[in-house]
């Protein structure tokens, strides 16, 4: 709380534990559950409203992601946003096992830690390889 | 949604405890579902301009599981969102994030439902 007394011994914090795959994706969950949250979905809200608004509204939107700069945000935005719904997607998974009570042995735990980043990272590719490529 | 132990202690004040754990859950299930949905619709559009986004989505089979998919996200990011500002704020700033972020969903909701209305219905 707000009176709290400095002087006073804090709990073990992130800074003395020796960091492993389980942490990392603990705090990429956080990170990109929060990035989502307020960047996302204005850019969600923005393509929507730019939609019902019309070809001019539209234009708009457009012009931020595929013509300023060359269409850097747009690629920038994009790949980051797929990426860090692949990653809490992954993570969101493996804690609903987590809820279920498995995966808490430590070899599985880092084990499922490691499957979640390779998910979101091979997805991702996979995404933008088949957007960007393929199609 | 209510847990076993509540028979043992006779329920407490606040009669339930996980409403908010689970609907967390609840959310996560139903965001898996809509938005692997969505990022295969997006990817299959044949083109981003206007006239391709407009009638993707002016279609019942897109319209209403976008909507049903900004529901579900709007609700569980403002739970999780929560928890965040619990864990990092505290005092009087914390209760102004936690008005601020019911603000964001409500109008973020709003702003949603209405586009999404008026694309199908005819922008």
């Amino acid at each position: 709380m707000a009176s709290r007394n400095p002087t006073r011994p804090l709990s073990p914090h992130l800074g003395i534990y020796r960091w492993g795959p389980h942490m990392l994706v603990s705090v990429i969950h956080r990170g990109t559950g929060v990035a989502m949250a307020c960047v996302g979905m204005p850019i969600l809200l923005w393509w929507l409203a730019a939609m019902a608004g019309g070809p001019e509204s539209y234009r708009g939107f457009e012009w931020f992601f595929t013509d300023l700069l060359g269409g850097a945000i747009g690629y920038l935005v994009g790949i980051g946003l797929t990426l860090a719904l692949f990653l809490h997607m992954g993570n969101g998974v493996r804690h609903l096992f987590l809820d279920a009570g498995a995966l808490f042995e430590l070899r599985r735990n880092k084990l499922s830690s490691l499957a979640v980043l390779a998910f979101g990272v091979t997805a991702t590719v996979v995404y933008w390889f088949f957007v960007g490529v393929v199609k | 949604m209510r847990t076993a132990i509540r028979e043992v202690r006779g329920l407490g004040a606040a009669k339930e405890g996980t409403h908010h754990w689970w609907n967390q859950r609840l959310t996560a299930g139903s965001n898996l579902l809509l938005m692997l949905w969505f990022v295969i619709v997006i990817a299959r559009m044949p083109a981003y301009d206007y006239a391709t986004a407009t009638a993707t989505f002016a279609s019942g089979w897109r319209a209403i599981p976008l909507l049903l998919l900004v529901v579900s996200v709007f609700y569980h990011l403002r739970l999780g969102l929560q928890v965040v500002i619990e864990d990092y704020q505290h005092g009087q700033s914390r209760v102004v994030a936690l008005v601020l972020l019911n603000f964001y969903t409500v109008a973020g909701l709003a702003i949603a439902l209405f586009s999404i209305a008026k694309i199908a219905l005819g922008a």
